[in-house]
């Protein structure tokens, strides 16, 4: 019995770390892939030691500064409130990230670790709960700011991110009607299966429709740039006006956490999670005929880095967006989500049961 | 929505630029990491200390008075550029010279780069080409208002 929480708890302390590390590092990704993006350089000059590795303590002279400004409360502000907003809402979206498996299972000293803190069985409607939970940080955040500008981009903010919660619940119900299991690992497990006899069979080629909603709502429920309605930086400054120092890095770091859930659900949910196409537990079987042999450590490995890679492809292409468009105006955001995402779920499931009928 | 079609296409395009952009200069910068010189860069970023872009030659940097071959400012004290400038940042003290080649000098010639706004009107009018706007030196900053006050003639 020790050694499973112990277990757990080693489980508990890599994902956090790892995540949060991630977390860190994407501000250094987001500055530079706009960069690069833009024919700029990005930031170059943090160094330690004179050693600059392309900017790579950025993070960390970023997190130092954060650390050391001032912790303003507004004089009106609920004290108590202001400062459980960027709590909350960090707490929601970091959370998440318990139930999302990472590997396959490996053998150590006799036991079979799942890799994966905690296998829920409800687990995808876990992380959509959480997610919803997150709004109220920012609701919080906008009433405790006692701020008219605060208070507007968070029910905006509330607005937004109800309307395409209901979006993402209804491209999710296409996958669920097609998959076997709303546990996670399950769902892993199964799009380890062929299609076809060739094609893995991932969510991405049995929800093609889906995956385009999912990834949209997903995106707006980030609340980065281009439906960046709660902070809407060139007009309100939205909930985040009040905040300074830490809670408003709390707060920034929160978004990018967000990206990376996103991130690891598309690629779980769709991109066939840890699995490498045509990766047996025994090695490569392709289907052309081929066979290649592998350790079991190597096919661990070989399988946490695929989940890593296809996360990080995800953020990626997050980032790619958040710098390419310009932002959506109100109206826009709502008519997207309510008259092109909500019918586009719906239609995915009447078509998705409709083959599963025919079938 | 029905212009949806039209609308996602631009989407796409939009996309593929900045995601083309993204890979091109990937590629020229992961080019020059193993050290392959491309006449391309990957940014047209310029790393300003260390490097520096040459000034175009009607760029107006700091002032100087030109010397005669002797040495002293050619500088005659006519108060043209003191009467032209904009911003009243010039201040120059005439003194008599028995020399009747020079008659006139500036004792003093002092620029108030605090309120100079870089116009070049007193290079202009200088009728003996005395004042000039050519050093090249675009690093004016100071602490303090006194080290931004220039004292041509000494300098």
């Amino acid at each position: 019995m020790p050694a499973d929480v112990l277990i757990v708890l080693v489980k508990v302390v890599l994902t956090m770390t790892w995540t949060l590390l991630l977390a860190l590092f994407l501000t250094w990704v987001e500055r530079k892939e706009s960069a690069v993006m833009q024919d700029r350089i990005g930031a170059n000059r943090a160094s330690v030691f004179g050693l600059r590795l392309f900017g790579l303590f950025q993070p960390f002279a970023d997190a130092i500064k954060m650390f050391f400004k001032e912790d303003f409360d507004p004089k009106f502000s609920q004290r108590v409130l202001h400062w459980l907003a960027p709590t909350v809402s960090f707490f929601c979206v970091a959370v998440t990230m318990v139930a999302v498996p990472f590997g396959d299972t490996v053998r150590l000293f006799g036991r079979s670790i799942p890799l994966q803190v905690v296998d829920l069985d409800a687990a995808l409607l876990f992380i959509l709960a959480m997610l919803s939970l997150g709004i109220y940080g920012i609701l919080i955040g906008g009433w405790a700011s006692a701020n008219r500008f605060a208070l507007i981009g968070s029910l905006r903010g509330a607005a937004q991110l109800i309307s395409y919660e209901v979006a993402l619940g209804l491209s999710l119900v296409g996958l669920v009607m097609v998959f076997p299991s709303l546990r996670l690992s399950a769902l892993v497990e199964y799009q380890g299966g062929l299609l076809f006899g060739f094609l893995p069979r991932w969510g991405i080629f049995l929800q093609p429709l889906g995956f385009a909603a999912f990834f949209l709502a997903g995106m707006a429920g980030t609340k980065r740039v281009p439906f960046d309605m709660p902070e809407g930086e060139s007009e309100i400054i939205g909930f985040y006006t009040e905040y300074g120092g830490l809670k408003f890095g709390l707060f920034m770091f929160t978004d990018f956490l967000e990206v990376i859930v996103l991130a690891s659900l598309a690629t779980t949910l769709f991109f066939g999670g840890w699995q490498v196409p045509w990766l047996g537990d025994g090695g490569f079987v392709f289907p052309g005929g081929g066979r290649w042999a592998l350790a079991p450590w190597a096919v661990t490995v070989l399988r946490v880095l695929s989940f890593n890679l296809k996360v990080f492809f995800f953020c990626w292409l997050q980032i790619l967006a958040r710098w390419t468009y310009p932002r959506f105006r109100y109206d826009q955001v709502m008519d997207f989500g309510w008259k092109v995402l909500v019918p586009l779920g719906v239609v995915n499931i009447l078509a998705t049961g409709l083959i599963l009928a025919v079938r | 929505m029905p212009h949806a079609g039209r609308v996602m296409r631009e989407i796409l395009r939009g996309i593929g630029i900045t995601a083309r952009h993204f890979f091109v200069n990937m590629a020229f910068h992961t080019l020059r990491l193993f050290g392959i010189r491309t006449k391309r860069r990957g940014a047209v970023t310029v790393q300003y200390p260390e490097e520096r872009k040459a000034l175009s030659p009607r760029h107006h940097s700091l002032h100087r008075l030109r010397p005669r071959p002797d040495g002293r400012p050619s500088c005659v004290a006519c108060m043209l550029c003191v009467t032209v400038c904009p911003s009243e940042c010039i201040f120059v003290e005439a003194v008599g010279e028995d020399d009747p080649e020079v008659q006139k000098y500036p004792a003093r010639f002092v620029v108030d780069l605090d309120r100079c706004c870089f116009c070049g009107f007193c290079v202009e009018a200088c009728p003996v080409d005395a004042i000039r706007m050519d050093t090249g030196e675009i690093r004016l900053a100071s602490t303090t208002r006194a080290g931004l006050v220039r004292k041509l003639d000494t300098e």
